[in-house]
């Protein structure tokens, strides 16, 4: 193990035209860890990461990969990194062994090697069947676990995974968790970028949050999740219901304030343990506050959104993240 | 279908686990493309590229129908006009039309080049340790494919009409040879065009102000003295009239005269004006 972290970045900044993309974002990522950035579509986490992969050039601050200057020796950094994007990055013409092997051909390995190689991911990642199927024909799942596959031909040891399950199905989306996992196993260290609070937590020892080009939160899944409280209770009140009056319940109760969403009459009470949403139910009844609905959920980001940076998400992320409701009360 | 198969539980006979080494990893890690490299990565993009137009035969319209419609065309239109007769036109039309496709397949190229760069599997080309050139210089390379099937079509349909070409098989292999050089040349430029511009549409509107000029303000089709002054003096310095004077001696006459010469000069000259400039626009946008 070299005193080397896997990624030190200082004061990244990135612009586009005015607008400020990336904003000074700072970043260490230890060697072998899983690390998440978190954030809503457009806060600048693929911009960031593009930056470390040499896609983009570095307008101020500094990135090193192990030790290696990202701006100064691009060529060595794509080496050292496989990058797999929210896009599928193969080719749609070639099949899955072809693409396979044009990659490590491309990356020195010698013909006989890169087509063991392609054969041996092929296996990994639960594609064997499709091996000789041109990638037209591959669903969206089937492309994200082969451009993953694409990153690993050559092994290298970082591994940049951006938004790796967006717009997959709940399945695929765990087999590409484990696919991540083992990639750990094996030594590697991998950076990867999520809008979901879950994913993170699924998978990262580490996470940042980052909004709008700046970096807000940082920190273990834990952590974070104690800011906003283990699990969310969300209530609609009934037509009439005295809210200032609910509202002293949940402080007396719950011993926090209640988030009071755009919607009237709705709020979200953040609870250590979701067994806290019956006390609070109960402090409802006694003071005579009427409720139309109930759901416990898991908090969403929007949610930690709202404790770190004090606004929402504000994009459809929240609601996709919505976990599934343990309770539901008419 | 498969479920994931974890560490443990790998299958008998597949490559024992190896944990990465980061030390070595770094260790290895060269500054920079060797030009052997550079070589290699561009042929693997040429086999690309030789996959995909085996895989979409229509991208071979072009360089099959043109050669074939045009000299009939050019020959039965133009023929008594110019030449008095449709036969004794085909000496002077026949390297007129070589060029004239040899110069349409380039722009293909870089309309090509243009669409594949839309593409995802580009954003993965950037982000390899590969040379910037070998992107851009492997499709060329498969072009070649087509540029010796629109020239040698182009012989074929004229001699089936009535072309007896005075150099022999030599001097048509000659000017074949020529006119796929001339026209690897002149694909830089439209290659590079096909980096600056925004969309395929646009290279192709762009080429066309390259192509029209080119083919026509020249020799192909016309002798030169029937131009008036000032029209003749850029008809000279076209590299198209060389290569189509050049070719034209070469397969009437079977002779190597200066203006093989110049052609190639003209060639040489792109290349090395258009291949840089392509690199850097290709690099312009990562």
């Amino acid at each position: 193990m070299t005193a080397n972290a896997a990624v030190d970045a200082v004061g990244l900044v990135k612009n586009f035209g005015p607008l400020r993309a990336v904003d000074g974002i700072d970043l260490q990522v230890r060697q072998g860890e899983i690390f998440g950035v978190l954030g809503p579509n457009g806060a600048g986490k693929t911009t960031a990461l593009r930056m470390l992969a040499t896609l983009l050039p570095i307008d101020a601050g500094q990135a090193r990969v192990f030790g290696v200057d990202v701006a100064r020796e691009p060529h060595r950094i794509r080496q050292l990194v496989g990058i797999t994007g929210q896009y599928a990055s193969v080719d749609e013409d070639l099949t899955a062994t072809e693409n396979l092997w044009m990659f490590g051909r491309l990356q020195g390995l010698r013909s006989a090697d890169a087509r063991a190689a392609a054969k041996r991911l092929l296996a990994q990642i639960g594609l064997e069947e499709a091996a000789s199927k041109p990638i037209s024909q591959f669903s969206g799942g089937m492309r994200r676990r082969l451009d993953l596959a694409a990153s690993l031909i050559t092994r290298p040891p970082l591994i940049f995974l951006d938004e790796p399950t967006t717009g997959l199905d709940p399945r695929t989306r765990g087999q590409m968790w484990d696919t991540i996992r083992e990639l750990v196993n094996d030594g590697c260290t991998v950076l990867l970028t999520t809008q979901y609070l879950d994913e993170a937590d699924q998978l990262a020892g580490r996470i940042v949050v980052i909004d709008r080009g700046r970096k807000v939160a940082e920190g273990t899944p834990e952590e974070l999740k104690a800011s906003v409280g283990n699990s969310t209770l969300q209530l609609r009140l009934a037509p009439g219901a005295d809210q200032e009056t609910a509202r002293q319940v949940v402080r007396r109760v719950a011993g926090t304030d209640p988030v009071l969403t755009p919607e009237s009459g709705r709020m979200n009470v953040p609870l250590d343990t979701a067994d806290r949403a019956a006390d609070v139910l109960i402090g409802f009844r006694e003071a005579g506050v009427g409720i139309a609905s109930v759901t416990v959920a898991q908090p969403t980001l929007d949610e930690v959104f709202f404790a770190i940076t004090g606004h929402g998400a504000d994009d459809e992320a929240g609601e996709q993240q919505e976990a599934p409701a343990v309770l539901e009360v008419k | 279908m498969s479920t994931m198969i974890a560490g443990a539980t790998a299958p008998a006979g597949s490559a024992p686990r190896r944990v990465i080494d980061v030390d070595a990893a770094v260790a290895r890690t060269r500054p920079r493309n060797g030009l052997a490299d550079t070589l290699g990565q561009t042929l693997i993009m040429a086999w690309r590229a030789l996959k995909k137009m085996r895989r979409n035969p229509e991208q071979f319209f072009d360089v099959t129908l043109q050669p074939l419609l045009f000299t009939a065309m050019f020959a039965y239109i133009f023929g008594g006009a110019i030449s008095g007769n449709v036969h004794s036109y085909l000496p002077l039309l026949i390297p007129g039309i070589v060029a004239q496709t040899v110069l349409t397949t380039c722009m293909a190229t870089g309309v090509q080049l243009r669409e594949d760069m839309d593409k995802g599997v580009f954003d993965r080309f950037k982000a390899l340790p590969m040379a910037r050139i070998a992107p851009l210089a492997g499709p060329m390379v498969a072009d070649l494919v087509r540029y010796l099937i629109a020239a040698g079509l182009t012989f074929v349909m004229g001699v089936i009409i009535g072309y007896r070409p005075g150099g022999g098989p030599l001097g048509v292999l000659g000017a074949i040879v020529l006119s796929i050089f001339t026209g690897w040349a002149m694909a830089w430029i439209f290659t590079w065009i096909g980096t600056m511009a925004r969309s395929a549409r646009a290279v192709q509107g762009m080429s066309m102000l390259f192509l029209f000029p080119l083919t026509f303000l020249s020799n192909a089709f016309v002798p030169v003295t029937t131009l008036p002054g000032w029209l003749q003096a850029f008809v000279k310095v076209n590299p198209i009239s060389h290569m189509v004077a050049a070719t034209r001696d070469l397969a009437n006459q079977g002779t190597v005269s200066g203006e093989v010469g110049w052609t190639l000069l003209a060639g040489l000259a792109l290349i090395a004006v258009f291949a840089p400039l392509s690199v850097l626009g290709y690099r312009r946008h990562l």
